[in-house]
């Protein structure tokens, strides 16, 4: 990638400012083995699940929580749709205070992580439980079943039980079971994580076109990075059961507030900030290696190559600092870059210099959390 | 490429341990299940060669199978009688405890598992008799009832009969009932255990009440359970010797009884057989209506 260029964040959607959120969390806390209904009663009994979580998604946004495992994101998701009932703090949804209602009287629906297809019911009848529940009436329910069923590209396999569907397309069953319900938020709780990589990307794309087309406020539980990062309007790095930075995805990327949110949302570079102490982030991208020292107005460190990585569009290299003076010897750095603009002879061991500009750097904790 | 002798041999092999494995079973059903079955044929074709033995000569003779559903007809029609109400009942017991095991037990399932199994720990003989001395005139099951002022009630709804509890109907349902209730629980458990909460989740997610979360997930995924538990809890029922002997009188035996007493006491053997072969073939009926019927049909088996 070109370290010139900033690709710019895509087109965020229209926001009015009257528009209230369709979603808001205020203080939402959670403890394990009090209220919360998950496995992890024992070990972690009062820990947080989550704690003092505040988020707002607006109507028609693509929003994402992102985090490793155990990270609270699927608990947010579960507080939400009503599964769990938080210790403290308020959840409301299109403005009306639901903290406590239970799930069936929630204006939103849900996607599973394994999808959760009710197994004695052919698609069509799954899809037209929700319309059904809420007693709308029959010509109703087959116009907006049959809609959605075009919109996911399902019409054909109408009658169809989930055992014999691919994974593919039980993932567009439970989508359209959830948006036929015309829900104010879609809720999805790793819904690729079940698919292999290659249909991953159609249904990464396919999630996209439905949202697009529908306008409905997704809200995005992964903890696949490149997902968040290229599906998301906005979205949420979470952390031990905490909020640790909210943004658009180039916000996070390029100007992540800590270590957590930089290292998190891809390969980072950490640099001692010798002016004014903690740590600057250098995105591997944005590191040269050259034979040539820096030139002017130029950062530069002379480094041994440890690892080569070859990835097909890119090469990785792992380096290890060789300067002795400012304290930097030893340490790690990473760049990515195409084989065409790396030197032609490096291998492992070969020492030639880093080179990169001060401003493609960010300090940590510059922005507010 | 001709195949290796080396590897011929192990084709065969493999061929061969699927018999092996069933061998011990097949043999058992053939010798102790099929073979003696068959054997009731002839038997029941045949004719007694005095009124003071058991020995029979062949005849062809069909009309016994006719003259047995004429004389034991209603016996047979009671036994089924008995063993369907006995097994309705069981159901509405099993059903709410299967349920309450299965979603609300927790980590003491196994435990309560095991407390549905306990009673069928002891022999059934000495079950049913037990129930003799609970049931009898003298035992705390009438003077409760007593002491509530029940007796009365509990004679006009044909309960009980002059006031007593032994030798009424009730007792003997009561005595099937006590016998099939774990066979209708396991099967039921079992059925529930395969409906994962997530789909009890993702009903509520999708608007529907309680009620409706029973009645379009846990029931229908519920029901190869049901078809289980009926087949196990109505078929030993119908064809059960002890309840009827130790818990109803003269008038509550059932066909399992009769048989016994053909055979045994009036020394009637083709006829013994021949009734034996009718309930033989009603209850294949059974089996082959719930088979075929709604029951496992259609679910999708894991």
């Amino acid at each position: 990638m070109n370290p010139g260029t900033l690709q710019p964040d895509r087109q965020a959607p229209l926001q009015r400012p009257g528009d209230r959120p369709v979603i808001e969390l205020e203080k939402v806390s959670l403890r394990f083995g009090g209220q919360f209904s998950g496995q992890l009663g024992g070990q972690f009994a009062g820990q947080f699940a989550v704690e003092e979580l505040s988020l707002s998604i607006a109507p028609g946004e693509f929003f994402s929580l992102l985090g490793p495992s155990g990270s609270g994101k699927s608990t947010t998701l579960r507080l939400i749709a009503g599964f769990e009932h938080p210790d403290g703090g308020r959840i409301r949804l299109q403005g009306l205070d639901l903290t406590g209602a239970p799930p069936h009287r929630r204006p939103v629906n849900m996607v599973f992580q394994n999808y959760a297809l009710f197994p004695h019911l052919d698609v069509w009848d799954n899809v037209a439980f929700g319309p059904r529940s809420q007693r709308l009436a029959a010509p109703q329910i087959r116009r907006r079943v049959g809609e959605i069923l075009e919109v996911v590209r399902l019409s054909e396999l109408a009658r169809r039980r989930p055992h014999e569907l691919s994974g593919g397309q039980q993932q567009r069953v439970a989508l359209a079971r959830a948006l036929v319900n015309a829900p104010a938020a879609l809720l999805l709780d790793e819904p690729l994580g079940a698919l292999d990589p290659d249909l991953r990307r159609v249904m990464r794309s396919e999630l996209q076109r439905i949202q697009r087309e529908l306008g409905i406020t997704f809200l995005l539980v992964t903890h696949d990075r490149e997902e968040a990062l290229s599906l998301s309007d906005r979205l949420a790095v979470l952390h031990q059961g905490r909020l640790e930075q909210v943004g658009t995805p180039r916000q996070l990327y390029d100007r992540p507030c800590s270590a957590v949110v930089a290292t998190f949302l891809g390969a980072a570079n950490l640099l001692p900030d010798s002016s004014a102490g903690g740590l600057r982030l250098l995105r591997p991208e944005r590191l040269r290696l050259s034979e040539t020292p820096p030139q002017q107005g130029e950062c530069g460190l002379r480094a041994q190559v440890r690892e080569l990585a070859f990835q097909g569009a890119t090469v990785e290299v792992r380096l290890a600092g060789r300067d002795g003076l400012a304290g930097r010897d030893g340490l790690a750095l990473i760049a990515i870059d195409t084989s065409a603009n790396l030197p032609e002879n490096l291998c492992v061991g070969s020492e030639l210099w880093c080179r990169w500009n001060h401003a493609d750097t960010h300090r940590l904790a510059d922005c507010p959390p | 490429m001709p195949a290796s002798p080396r590897a011929e041999a192990a084709a065969r092999a493999r061929r061969f341990w699927p018999w092996l494995l069933l061998a011990p079973g097949l043999l058992w059903l053939l010798g102790l299940y099929l073979l003696p079955l068959l054997g009731l044929v002839p038997l029941s074709l045949s004719e007694p060669l005095s009124r003071f033995g058991l020995e029979t000569v062949f005849r062809g003779r069909l009309a016994t199978y006719l003259e047995v559903l004429q004389a034991y007809g209603p016996i047979l029609w009671r036994s089924f009688g008995y063993a369907a109400s006995a097994t309705a009942i069981g159901l509405l017991l099993a059903y709410p405890l299967a349920f309450a095991i299965r979603f609300r037990g927790g980590r003491w399932q196994p435990l309560l598992i095991g407390l549905v199994v306990l009673p069928s720990l002891t022999s059934y003989l000495v079950r049913a008799i037990a129930w003799t001395s609970l049931l009898g005139d003298n035992g705390p099951v009438l003077a409760l009832l007593q002491s509530l002022d029940l007796t009365a009630a509990f004679n006009g709804l044909g309960l009980l009969r002059d006031g007593r509890l032994l030798n009424t109907p009730t007792a003997v349902i009561l005595g099937l009932l006590t016998n099939q209730l774990p066979f209708l629980v396991l099967p039921l458990v079992l059925a529930m255990e395969r409906i994962q909460p997530c789909l009890l989740e993702a009903a509520a997610d999708l608007h529907a009440g309680a009620w409706r979360r029973f009645t379009q997930v846990v029931w229908p995924l519920s029901r190869p359970g049901l078809a289980a538990g009926i087949l196990l809890g109505l078929i030993p029922a119908a064809g059960d010797v002890v309840n009827p002997l130790f818990l109803g009188g003269p008038n509550e035996r059932m066909v399992a009884n009769t048989i016994d007493n053909l055979l045994l006491v009036q020394l009637q053997a083709p006829r013994a057989a021949a009734l034996t072969l009718v309930l033989m073939a009603l209850v294949t009926l059974a089996v082959l209506v719930q088979l075929r019927g709604r029951g496992l049909d259609g679910l999708p088996l894991p």
